[in-house]
């Protein structure tokens, strides 16, 4: 893969300290974009998302920020909400060039159902999902598992192993959390890259097996 | 061995919100997603040094968020990058590129998959695949 040393644009001012980074050259290659695609990383809080983004990541994962109108516990109809309050949620993202005109993004976002109408932004053009679980916790990720299905997006279970919590085997969630058989299931490490990679590879392949011909 | 929760166990599935198309998109049909590249149109040849701003009327009226927009994107930008790197709500700054592309500031490229805003295409897959593959 092509890329220039950092030598452009140290702005001043409002923008605030970007990470001085490594520049691909498609980055100051005005003339032309490069193919932009996404998956998007789901799961309960402290699952692991922006350690498996990070993991594979060839920059410092960025934070952005959306403010939306929080639902109640209850509901997810908002114009039912009375004294509806805005909350800020959080997402991290990080980025693979994958070839000099295709670059890959990764969206890690929280899976808590109040959420989701940022889902539904995200997942427009997405290849897919990674459902990150915690066998300690494991219906943290049962919102995300219902909206993927739901809206038809091609996911991936990655049972993310953490030290000294129970090993299960894959087939064991897969039971717990009535996956089809034609869904991966994999119990990874998101701190590991090739864990990573793997998992990555893993959804892809899922996708094109259900994209139709 | 601890038991596993089982998912729809004791619960009804989580009812999901209709799938909404209506978003994102600017007065001329810009798509803005998380991850849409964007450009300033400022000169090309333009030196990379930042110019001063313009002293007086000028300056006033143009937002300040709006020229740190134009700023960041004398290189390839995304949406979502705009966002993190200003500390601005991902909302906000689809508005402001809105208006910017509207006024013909910035340019907006489309994603490249070639179906708009659906699902990658098999031949798009394929290179995903590939390129993870050589990682």
């Amino acid at each position: 893969m092509d890329s220039v040393v950092s030598d452009v644009s140290r702005v001043s001012g409002f923008p605030g300290p970007e990470p001085e980074e490594e520049l691909k050259a498609w980055q100051t290659d005005r003339t032309r974009a490069p193919v932009a695609t996404k998956i998007v990383v789901a799961g309960g809080f402290g699952v692991g998302k922006t350690t498996l983004v990070t993991a594979v990541s060839e920059i410092t994962p960025l934070q952005t920020e959306a403010l939306m109108t929080e639902a109640s516990e209850e509901t997810d109809d908002l114009t039912a909400t009375p004294g509806k309050n805005t909350t800020t949620v959080a997402m991290d993202f990080g980025r693979i060039t994958l070839d000099d005109d295709l670059v890959l993004y990764l969206f890690g976002t929280p899976g808590q159902q109040r959420f989701w109408f940022m889902w539904d932004d995200l997942v427009r053009g997405a290849i897919g999902a990674v459902v990150l679980a915690d066998t300690r916790r494991l219906s943290d990720c049962f919102p995300a598992l219902d909206y993927f299905e739901s809206c038809g997006l091609p996911y991936v279970v990655a049972v993310n192993h953490f030290d000294g919590s129970e090993r299960f085997q894959a087939e064991d969630v897969r039971e717990a959390l009535t996956v089809p058989p034609h869904i991966p299931v994999m119990i990874m490490d998101a701190r590991r890259r090739i864990s990573a990679i793997e998992t990555l590879l893993a959804l892809v392949g899922h996708a094109l097996e259900v994209s139709p011909e | 061995m601890p038991k596993l929760p089982v998912r729809g166990g004791d619960r009804k599935p989580a009812r999901v919100r209709p799938y909404s198309l209506t978003g994102g998109r600017t007065r001329f049909g810009h798509v803005l997603l998380v991850e849409t590249f964007v450009t300033s149109t400022a000169a090309l040849e333009a030196p990379e040094e930042r110019k001063e701003l313009p002293n007086g009327s000028l300056a006033t009226r143009v937002m300040p968020e709006m020229q740190a927009i134009v700023e960041l994107c004398r290189r390839m930008r995304t949406v979502a990058e705009i966002a993190a790197l200003l500390k601005m709500p991902l909302g906000v700054v689809r508005v402001l590129l809105s208006d910017l592309a509207d006024q013909g500031k910035i340019r907006v490229y489309g994603t490249g998959t070639g179906h708009g805003p659906g699902r990658p295409d098999r031949a798009l897959l394929e290179r995903v695949l590939g390129g993870l593959r050589r990682l």
